[in-house]
């Protein structure tokens, strides 16, 4: 060992003599982080995964403004080419909302001052929710190819989902506010009251997304079943039916968890209002979902790149 | 100072994906001792057992062996990609990874966007991120394709493209693949000086080749791998010689073989 170390000291690469200096040579780039550290060690207890759990996490929030890069360039290179761009997302829920917002309320015989606002947020609400969960299902497979690669934090791509559908988020709230224009509503002070609960919905969509990741890389049965899950949730919860259509069953309604976490964002808006109750369940399944999420990323982490 | 430590290093590939039973059934049968059970009874590939060595500034180190030995592995394992299910990896300093000509460029987004991302995953600044623009664009002589998706770039254009970004940041350690000493021959002469160059400002390298030249030639310490283990370790002339099972000096039969 140590005669080869000194053999290498003496001559570090026999070419070096013989290679002409690069052209660009002072233009090249040391790679930062020289200080870095890395340890992978085989049978560490909880402890120590969970040490590297949180590595990955303050490394994505290190690498944030390659989360924020990724999640632009995603939207750009969907709709590279496309006149509206992400507006065409804008344009198709405008549609629906309209569509199914003079359908409906012809069925259920509603008021449409009332209903189309509430189906408007409902369903922008609802595509946000939905395409977490798809792109989350498939949040670790189809990026086989980088995660090969490179050594990324695997939070990172959980954030960048999040991140991009917050994008596609902001180009479809712009029909909600034409449909509150349109009816002149306007939430004033309780708008406010809807930021907590918006914050709750992205903490919950980072731990959703990286739980289906994970889940769906290692059992490939799953991204299926989730939705046909997502598909019967759409039904049975109220986001196309307002949640008094139940009357006196409507106390049932915050056992789902869907209906917590839709209600505490549209009540402030549609200037209804959220009971404690709404508050304490939504909370509470948020709190499940992350220790579920946090358990389980902790647990596998390490393994996501032989599952991918 | 950079440092590479592997201390007994095991890799087992679970297979999850194919269909386990039948799997088992003919796969124990003829593979024999590269497949195995873990502690849970599942079928795993033996990818890398018991892997062992250290490396410290100026060493060069070089992976022989034949296809499916664990070259990749090991370096993937080095790199962190893959962690390991028995022994540690420890590294220390910068490093880059060099394992395919795709170095997971996203093939919708044009060069530009490409650099960009490469460059903040390497934490540069915008400064130091305009830098490497034009060193890439530069060195890869793309013109104007630099702004079109590289889905559209021929197979040519996009290792130029990932050459020049791989070369145009320089770790403490290099990890490299051998796809990087593959591709056209007027590239390679104007590639091979600004590779050698990243290669002798690296502290450390380790690289996996099949072409013994340029093993004798850039390393100081050989490792032999076979089926995922260390089969000899030494200087290159001498494990060379093992491996090729003649004197490294035969120049007809080293020519026929460096060929094929």
């Amino acid at each position: 060992m140590t005669v080869i170390a000194q053999h290498a000291a003496e001559e570090a690469v026999p070419v070096a003599s013989t290679a002409p200096p690069s052209a660009t040579g002072d233009a090249v780039l040391a790679a930062s982080g020289a200080e870095q550290v890395l340890c992978f060690a085989a049978g560490l207890d909880y402890a120590g995964r969970r040490r590297l759990a949180l590595a990955d996490l303050a490394e994505a929030w290190r690498l944030r403004r390659l989360v924020r890069a990724l999640a632009w360039l995603d939207i750009k290179a969907r709709y590279r080419g496309s006149v509206l761009g992400p507006f065409w997302l804008t344009l198709s829920t405008a549609v629906m909302v309209f569509a199914l917002g003079i359908l409906y309320s012809t069925l259920f015989r509603m008021d449409l001052h009332t209903y189309l606002p509430f189906l408007g947020l409902s369903l922008v609400l609802w595509n946000l929710l939905q395409s977490l969960v798809t792109d989350g299902c498939i949040g670790f497979t189809v990026e086989e190819a980088t995660i090969r690669s490179l050594r990324m934090p695997f939070s990172l791509y959980a954030a960048r989902i999040v991140l991009r559908n917050l994008i596609v988020f902001g180009h479809n709230i712009a029909v909600v506010v034409v449909v509150f224009a349109i009816f002149g509503i306007w939430p004033g002070v309780s708008l406010l009251a809807a930021v907590p609960a918006l914050a709750l919905w992205l903490v919950d969509a980072f731990a959703l997304t990286l739980t289906l990741g994970a889940i769906c890389a290692r059992f490939r049965d799953i991204p299926p079943i989730v939705a046909s899950v997502m598909q019967i949730a759409f039904f049975v919860s109220p986001i196309i039916w307002k949640p008094e259509l139940m009357r006196d069953q409507a106390g049932w309604l915050p056992l789902n968890p869907f209906y917590a976490l839709f209600e505490i964002v549209r009540g402030p808006l549609l200037g209804n209002g959220v009971s404690a109750l709404l508050w304490a369940a939504a909370l509470a399944y948020s709190a499940l979902l992350l220790v579920i999420s946090w358990r389980l990323f902790v647990r596998v982490r390490g393994r996501l790149a032989f599952w991918v | 100072m950079a440092s590479v430590l592997a201390e007994s290093v095991s890799v087992d590939f679970p297979l999850y994906h194919g269909n386990a039973r039948s799997l088992k059934k003919t796969a124990l049968a003829v593979a024999g001792r590269r497949l195995g059970q873990d502690a849970q009874h599942r079928v795993v590939v033996r990818a890398l057992r018991e892997v062992s060595f250290a490396l410290r500034p100026g060493d060069r180190l070089g992976l022989i062996g034949s296809n499916g030995a664990g070259k990749t592995t090991l370096l993937r394992t080095l790199a962190g990609i893959y962690e390991p299910v028995g022994g540690r990896v420890v590294i220390e300093g910068s490093m880059n990874v060099l394992l395919d000509p795709n170095l997971g460029m996203n093939p919708d987004l044009t060069g530009r966007e490409n650099i960009m991302l490469r460059a903040q995953y390497n934490g540069l600044d915008s400064a130091r991120i305009r830098r490497l623009e034009v060193d890439v664009q530069e060195f890869a002589e793309l013109g104007d394709f630099l702004d079109l998706p590289l889905r559209i770039y021929s197979s040519g254009m996009v290792v130029r493209l990932g050459f020049a970004l791989a070369t145009a940041i320089r770790p403490q350690v290099l990890l490299m693949d051998e796809w990087f000493l593959a591709g056209d021959a007027n590239f390679l002469d104007k590639a091979s000086a600004r590779l050698e160059q990243m290669v002798r400002e690296a502290e450390i390298l380790v690289l996996s080749s099949h072409q013994h030249a340029t093993l004798a030639t850039w390393c100081t310490r050989l490792l032999w791998l076979e089926q995922g283990r260390i089969r000899d370790d030494g200087p290159p002339e001498e494990v060379l010689e093992r491996y090729l099972g003649r004197p490294l000096d035969v120049p007809e039969a080293t020519a026929g073989r460096e060929c094929a």
